[in-house]
């Protein structure tokens, strides 16, 4: 327990603490800390438009990727518990996509989707629709961050399976019996049966999605067609237009490409409040979240 | 959907069906599953082409080319990026595992003061981003001389990681008191009961604590961005995955062949250990 100890201290406590003075300082790594006050928070509420984008990027996918990926690994689930035979490999084929690395997946479906060559427009023109740039456009980027998220749905789907597994058989029957519809006993036995699960992948869901990084800047960086000529990795990030960019992507460039520290802090503490305020709904339901005990 | 799950009595399964009948009763499945697959098999298909080939929106190799797949370790330094993600993915689980089994034992299996608010903190740990912690450990690893490689990702898992340490006490808390409290009975000391009681009945949680840190450092990007961007020499596959259309133009089929080796060893990992896995994935959701 000592070396756990020791984690909490110097690889949380403290820089989580060090976080919220930087947070009122001016400072790059040359530089040492200079105090501003609220300078920075002023900036990041008033005057920063690129926060504000960020914010709206990042709360857009909290409210659409997180009920997308929610209806679908629950549909995948009930599919899978409506098989007769061969239960064990759809569930297999319907997980593999989760395992796919985010990086390598996010680059096919970039290729997947690319306007001109990609196969997705290739089979939408069958039917006489002009496919969207996808990637490329920034009313599309979004949305085809969402079918890469649904795409690799397979965990959560694994965790609704379980559950829609332990829901009681004679509930089914019962309602049965007195003349329920299939979309009656969906309603009055399997959602009320599944809800503490649905809080809970909601909630992580959330939590997830707010520090939402890895698919947008490789999106980004992948179908931005320009080589990256200095400016270093990050300098693709958002594209197109800032459609993509996050808040956690917005708050790595600010620290990281203009090493602007005191300010990336600021936009730390922030994300903190948030995420905190969202972790505080789940340890709320801690006896259910911990197993029992405590 | 919900009809065929409620259905009180199997029909008759004795009476074998014409593959047709099985085929139309698992369309919806079937449809499901194309649409999974889908992209895993361009890829594939992809990474067989001449560069030519794979910038048309022909879907099939006209002729096929398995040396890409070498292509890719002759022309890029992909050999140097698997040896710097294996020494990561390595050392991390390693790690990992010599400091999370214990702590997650103390938490399971050892009552004491502070407990249940250490329990809460490592929640807390494994659920905010890793974004608001990055700029003052940066700047740690900055003072250290440590920024540039892959060391800042590594030593801290000495002292454990908080998802491991949670997902391991998940696991402990199914071998009963009665077990551990024997073995203390019987006079061994908390370090026996961990090494010769604990940890031999927790081998498949540990497994699938190990998948989980091995897939995490594997996928991790933000981690090495963090620390290595600049120093391509110290990158991943994860990071030269993401940069490789940029430093090598539009060869899409090379791309693909990189994209699908960065897949392979997770599947096949999956594939030996997906008892295991699939139960480890389980205990992440709460049991309703």
């Amino acid at each position: 327990m000592a070396p756990a100890g020791v984690g909490i201290v110097v690889f949380f406590a403290y820089p989580l603490l060090a976080a919220i003075y930087f947070s009122f300082t001016r400072f790059d790594l040359l530089t040492s800390p200079e105090w501003v006050g609220l300078k920075n928070y002023v900036y990041l509420f008033a005057h920063d438009p690129l926060a504000h984008k960020a914010a709206w990027n990042t709360l857009w996918f909290v409210v659409v990727l997180v009920p997308a990926r929610m209806v679908a690994a629950l549909l995948t689930a009930m599919l899978l518990t409506s098989l007769r035979r061969g239960g064990g490999f759809f569930r297999t084929v319907f997980y593999l996509p989760a395992l796919a690395p985010p990086v390598a997946a996010t680059i096919a479906f970039v290729f997947l989707f690319n306007p001109a060559t990609g196969p997705v427009n290739g089979v939408l023109s069958w039917f006489g629709i002009d496919g969207p740039l996808w990637f490329d456009s920034p009313d599309w980027s979004k949305p085809s961050l969402v079918l890469l998220g649904t795409w690799a749905v397979g965990d959560l789907m694994v965790i609704f399976l379980a559950a829609l597994l332990d829901v009681p058989k004679p509930l089914y029957e019962a309602a049965s019996l007195d003349g329920a519809n299939p979309w009656q006993r969906f309603r009055f036995v399997t959602l009320p049966a599944l809800s503490p699960v649905l809080l809970f992948a909601a909630v992580t869901g959330v939590i997830q999605t707010l520090q939402y990084f890895t698919q947008a800047a490789v999106a980004a960086s992948v179908a931005s067609g320009s080589a990256t000529t200095g400016g270093g990795i990050s300098s693709t990030f958002g594209y197109p237009e800032e459609s993509t960019l996050t808040y956690p992507l917005h708050l790595y460039v600010q620290g990281f490409r203009y090493y602007d520290m005191g300010y990336a802090n600021a936009l730390a503490v922030v994300l903190f409040v948030v995420a905190f305020g969202v972790t505080l709904i789940l340890l709320r339901r801690f006896r259910a979240f911990a197993g029992g005990r405590l | 959907m919900t009809a065929t799950v409620t259905r009180p009595m199997r029909r008759g399964t004795t009476v074998r069906e014409s593959w047709l009948v099985v085929v139309a009763r698992n369309s919806v499945a079937i449809a499901v599953a194309v649409i999974f697959l889908a992209p895993f098999v361009f890829v594939f298909l992809l990474s067989f082409m001449t560069s030519d080939q794979a910038l048309t929106a022909n879907l099939w190799p006209a002729t096929w080319h398995p040396e890409n797949f070498l292509d890719i370790f002759r022309k890029f330094p992909m050999f140097d990026y698997l040896v710097n993600t294996v020494v990561y993915v390595v050392l991390a689980t390693g790690f990992m595992l010599l400091s999370s089994v214990p702590a997650a034992y103390a938490l399971a299996k050892l009552r004491w003061r502070g407990g249940n608010a250490v329990f809460i903190v490592i929640i807390c740990m494994m659920m905010l981003p890793p974004q608001v912690v990055t700029v003052p450990l940066y700047l740690m690893w900055a003072n250290a001389g440590l920024t540039g490689t892959l060391w800042p990702l590594i030593l801290p898992m000495l002292a454990g990681d908080a998802f491991s340490i949670f997902l391991l006490r998940q696991f402990l808390l199914t071998i009963p008191d009665s077990i551990v409290d024997a073995a203390r009975i019987d006079g061994c000391g908390e370090w026996q009961v961990l090494l010769q009681v604990v940890v031999p009945m927790a081998r498949p949680g540990i497994a699938a604590t190990a998948i989980f840190q091995f897939f995490y450092a594997w996928n991790d990007y933000y981690g090495p961005l963090l620390y290595t961007s600049e120093d391509q020499s110290n990158w991943t596959l994860s990071i030269a995955l993401s940069q490789f259309k940029h430093l090598h133009h539009v060869e899409w089929n090379l791309v693909m062949a990189a994209t699908l080796l960065v897949m392979a060893p997770v599947i096949i990992v999956f594939f030996l250990a997906q008892k295991a896995f699939v139960q480890g994935v389980t205990l992440t959701g709460v049991k309703g």
